[in-house]
């Protein structure tokens, strides 16, 4: 029914914290099956723009809709990995516990996980290559590793829509590849994942699209148009050394390619 | 010494109350356990959320929620005292809640603020209305467990069940397992990681204030045999004891619940050796759980760690193979 509906469409969107706004009048249409890089430097405001998106923080002004319809009713078709740091990661739970609490939403209340969400949990896990790790307590992991859970887990919630809040920090270079490619083959299944990403040059190899961030929406679309040294300069604020790096980097890539 | 210390005789202190008074410490020891039971298991949530001082919070807020309730009502009733009790602890919460997010004050200032000046209504109630409020605020902040047995006894479908309190004691001990078992997932992901309980439909508020509901109602039937001081102990103990000795949770629940019963069989023996308050004496016992739990904990224990420390190297596994990304 509403097959072709922009993922995501976000109109004159407004979050503020105490009548601080932190984003001010966001208006995007995201297309569906695209993998989407979300750019900006601490503090943007890409974390609001996911948790807003979500229904986690009130908004002051605007709407949301997924796939055409207001959030309340696309919930089953969102996953979400949150940042690393936002659990607790001392909580006496298993690996696979977190894992299954992906399934949770597809349960409802009272019922208990059953053995087909165990599968599903646990070829998640073999995904992600954590399945030898099911049965730890999720203290014991490195950061790279709880990283991999919380995907694993986005993954076990089989969602169309997913929310990624830097999936790949404190990950590896293997790693980060092996994350890469798992989500090309979500997109290949017709996926749409919006990554909150830090690293820029790599941002360009990632992903197709990109959305440049600072508290307002600086630039949305195909990544070869909006990655320009003066979209980036206008969204850093002109930090430059930071950005000559960038320079730096791109330059070096064109050179290698 | 002999006169600082009654002197232990073992067949008085564990083989007398047995023997001659079991039909009273029987309802007594039960009591303790259903008290440390049902505090232990809403307790092993508030240390999950790090929300250990609400419940120190709740249970002084019981003073003037009791004191309103019997002042409107005009009756000492236990549903009147619950009601009142019941209502007192959550609008706690809500006050706390409201602080909390509407001003720039932490939560555990917040918390301060919101119990101590309830309690402190409590008392200014009690003594401009001492004559009407027939309460003992002795009773009410220490309880006395060892009167439960004397309480009117209850029957249900022509059985004798046994004392009123612990009857009721027994009720909300079983409806807090209960539903603990029914919301197990629901309260697992919303204590976990809140953000996505919300994106799974499950709303944080709802399983915040329903947990919060369920604390009063625990704090408000364990205070009148352990007091509103004591019973924050129970809150604690329990749940903290059994997270030094497992890291799964239904693991940590179950041992809790071990916990609530040995921490109330040796209290009342404690409290026979030592001619003191039952309640107090329960408490005791439960944090000497605590500290052995803490000394010999297999994994996480000071004597493991020590151990450990000072071993030579123990023979390892096979040498590991290169990780690459696993
Ligand atoms: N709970 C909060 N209360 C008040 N202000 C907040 C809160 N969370 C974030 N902010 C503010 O909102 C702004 C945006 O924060 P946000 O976490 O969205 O940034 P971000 O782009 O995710 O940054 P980072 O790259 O560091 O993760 C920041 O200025 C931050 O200080
Ligand atoms: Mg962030």
């Amino acid at each position: 029914m509403h097959d072709t509906a922009p993922a995501l469409e976000l109109h004159d969107l407004t979050v503020a914290y105490h009548k601080k706004p932190v984003l001010w009048g966001i208006d995007l249409e995201v297309p569906q099956g695209k993998l989407i890089g979300i750019v900006g430097p601490n503090g943007a405001g890409k974390s609001t723009l996911i948790k807003a998106v979500m229904g986690l923080l009130p908004i002051s002004s605007g709407w949301v809709k997924v796939f055409g319809q207001p959030l309340k009713k696309s919930l089953q078709r969102i996953g979400y990995v949150p940042q690393r740091e936002s659990v607790d990661w001392d909580f006496p739970v298993s690996v696979m516990d977190v894992v299954l609490m992906g399934r949770y939403g597809r349960l409802g209340l009272i019922k208990r996980p059953t053995k087909e969400d165990r599968e599903v949990a646990r070829a998640c896990l073999e995904k992600v290559h954590m399945l030898p790790y099911a049965n730890r307590q999720i203290s014991n992991l490195s950061g790279g590793q709880q990283q991999r859970v919380f995907l694993a887990r986005a993954l076990a919630q089989e969602s169309d829509l997913y929310f990624m809040d830097e999936p790949f920090s404190g990950v590896d270079a293997a790693t980060e590849s092996a994350i890469i490619t798992l989500l090309h083959e979500l997109r290949e299944r017709g996926k749409t994942m919006l990554v909150v990403h830090h690293d820029l040059p790599t941002a360009r190899e990632y992903f197709d699209m990109l959305i440049l961030l600072n508290m307002r929406l600086v630039a949305f679309g195909p990544t070869s148009e909006v990655f320009t040294n003066e979209l980036l300069q206008t969204t850093y604020g002109g930090r430059l050394t930071i950005l000559s790096d960038v320079a730096e980097a791109v330059k070096e890539q064109r050179i290698l390619r | 010494m002999n006169d600082l210390i009654p002197e232990f005789d073992f067949a008085r202190v564990f083989i007398a109350p047995w023997a001659d008074g079991a039909q009273t410490f029987i309802w007594i020891a039960l009591m303790g356990f259903f008290v440390a039971a049902a505090c232990g298991l809403v307790g092993n949530y508030l240390i999950l959320r790090r929300m250990a001082l609400v419940g120190d919070a709740i249970s002084h807020s019981v003073l003037p929620g009791i004191a309103i309730a019997f002042l409107l009502a005009n009756s000492r009733s236990t549903p009147v005292m619950f009601l009142g009790a019941l209502v007192a602890g959550i609008l706690t919460t809500v006050i706390i809640e409201v602080i909390h997010k509407k001003s720039r004050v932490k939560q555990d200032a917040a918390i301060g603020i919101a119990f101590s000046t309830l309690f402190a209504i409590g008392v200014i109630l009690i003594s401009l209305y001492a004559d009407k409020v027939d309460l003992d605020a002795e009773c009410v902040l220490y309880g006395e467990i060892a009167f439960v047995p004397l309480a009117p006894h209850v029957q249900m479908f022509g059985l004798p069940l046994g004392p009123e309190p612990v009857v009721r004691m027994g009720f909300v001990a079983a409806l807090t397992l209960l539903l603990i078992i029914l919301f197990y997932k629901e309260l697992l992901v919303s204590s976990f990681d809140p953000g996505l309980a919300a994106s799974l439909g499950i709303n944080a508020g709802v399983m915040h204030y329903a947990l919060m509901s369920m604390l009063s109602v625990v704090v408000v039937s364990a205070f009148e045999s352990v007091g509103a001081i004591l019973v924050i102990a129970m809150l604690i103990l329990p749940g903290a004891t059994a997270s030094l000795l497992s890291q799964r949770l239904p693991v940590v629940l179950l041992l809790s619940g071990v916990h609530g019963a040995l921490s109330s069989l040796l209290g009342i023996h404690l409290s026979i050796w030592l001619e003191c308050s039952m309640a107090a004496a329960m408490v005791v016992m439960g944090a000497a759980l605590f500290v052995l739990a803490w000394v010999f904990s297999p994994g996480a224990g000071l004597l493991a760690t020590w151990l450990s420390r000072r071993s030579k190297p123990v023979r390892l596994e096979a040498a590991p193979q290169p990780a690459y990304g696993r």
